[in-house]
């Protein structure tokens, strides 16, 4: 999604939200990730107003003071930004790709089910398991921290019985150029 | 961002936190302090798949010495080879040299390519007694232009706007004949107008043209 990213040509316009928008965007996301209120109001306090960056291919960013928080892609789920996740890495559930496919990853490649499925990988067990279209947070064999965020594209279950195949899309990864934007 | 904390532990990874009593006021939980590599801005367990390792393991080992000896140290390095076949391992590492020569060859072109280029200053008559001043070629050298137009608004106290010429490149144009204030204030740096070579910096004239109106 931001494999080519630039500011100057793709950000369309910066708008502060309309307070009933950001009202619908904070239940979003608790509703759509782990997160508790008070630590979602540590990271976006009440008092502080979203500032939406309308981006080319109907891509939206969230910003407080500048600094990006959230995107979202048309209307589907949102994603928190890969330093958010850092942060508070509990709030996305977790898959795990194994070491052969973190270059590729690092490079934007979408991650195909027998990364996950071999035995640096893992993915939630079958009474955990995730429904097709759930963002998800991919981390590394050997590595603590998430590498990037992605949607699933199968179920975990269908990427066990398949396993063949894009697994996982990828929507950001380390590196990528919403990466390099830390301020917009 | 918080780059001089130390980060989490590596066992912590993805569980959630100890949950406050369930009666005392419910607390944000803290945010995981993460330590980003200054040189490729990665994780630095992720240093090995940037395009700047060696750099990176300097770095590493100039400012945590600890964390150095944890990713880099003989058993890390084994237990890394230990999950992937011989053949991948030489592959990879064949790789990441090829993509740091890249990378450098990279950064080296476009330090090259900074130096050769050239910021004119031009004097345009408008009238008999009136001139504007163009400003070509600052975006080379990462000066924002419009940053730098209004700092030339200030400091003259006259129009000053980011336009396009006739090539369709942006320049800076300020109302007035103020080349050889421009030219001082580049040289020396002012503002955000930093990191241009003096020899890189020209003065030209432009006539109006006869019989023009």
């Amino acid at each position: 999604m931001f494999k080519k990213f630039l500011p100057s040509t793709d950000v369309s316009g910066q708008t502060p939200l309309k307070s009933s928008v950001q009202r619908s965007i904070r239940a979003a996301v608790l509703s759509q990730w782990k997160i508790e209120p008070e630590t979602l109001e540590s990271i976006w306090p009440k008092k502080e107003s979203l500032v939406h960056v309308k981006c080319k291919e109907h891509i939206s960013i969230y910003t407080i003071h500048g600094e990006p928080l959230f995107f979202q892609h048309f209307d589907e789920p949102l994603y928190p930004t890969l330093r958010l996740l850092h942060k508070y890495p509990y709030i996305l559930p977790m898959v795990k790709v194994d070491r052969g496919a973190i270059r590729f990853l690092l490079a934007g490649a979408h991650m195909m089910c027998p990364g996950f499925t071999s035995a640096g990988g893992y993915l939630p067990p079958a009474n955990a398991a995730l429904p097709a279209g759930t963002p998800v947070a991919i981390h590394a064999e050997g590595k603590e921290h998430a590498v990037g965020i992605g949607i699933t594209k199968l179920g975990t279950e269908e990427m066990r019985k398949v396993n063949k195949g894009v697994g996982v899309e990828i929507a950001t990864h380390l590196g990528d150029d919403l990466w390099a934007l830390q301020k917009l | 961002m918080p780059h001089n904390k130390q980060p989490e532990p590596p066992s912590a990874g993805p569980q959630p936190q100890p949950q406050a009593p369930a009666d005392a006021p419910p607390e944000p939980k803290p945010p995981v302090q993460v330590l980003y590599c200054e040189v490729c801005t990665f994780p630095p367990e992720y240093c090995e798949f940037g395009s700047s390792l060696t750099r990176c393991k300097e770095w590493l080992q100039e400012e945590h010495p600890d964390l150095f000896d944890k990713y880099y140290s003989d058993e890390a390095l084994q237990a890394k080879v230990g999950t992937l076949s011989l053949e991948a391992q030489t592959k990879l590492e064949k790789d990441s040299m090829k993509k740091e020569a890249k990378a450098e060859a990279k950064a080296d072109a476009a330090m090259k390519k900074k130096m050769s280029s050239h910021v004119t200053i031009k004097r345009i008559e408008r009238n008999k007694r009136k001139y504007i001043t163009a400003i070509h070629g600052l975006e080379a050298f990462d000066i924002d232009l419009k940053k730098a137009a209004k700092q030339f608004a200030t400091k003259f106290a006259t129009g000053s706007s980011v336009t396009k010429n006739a090539q369709g490149l942006d320049e800076i144009v300020v109302q007035g004949d103020v080349s050889d204030e421009v030219l001082e204030m580049i040289e020396g740096g002012v503002g955000v107008l930093k990191g241009v070579p003096e020899k890189n910096i020209s003065v030209v004239e432009e006539k109006k043209k006869k019989g023009g109106e």
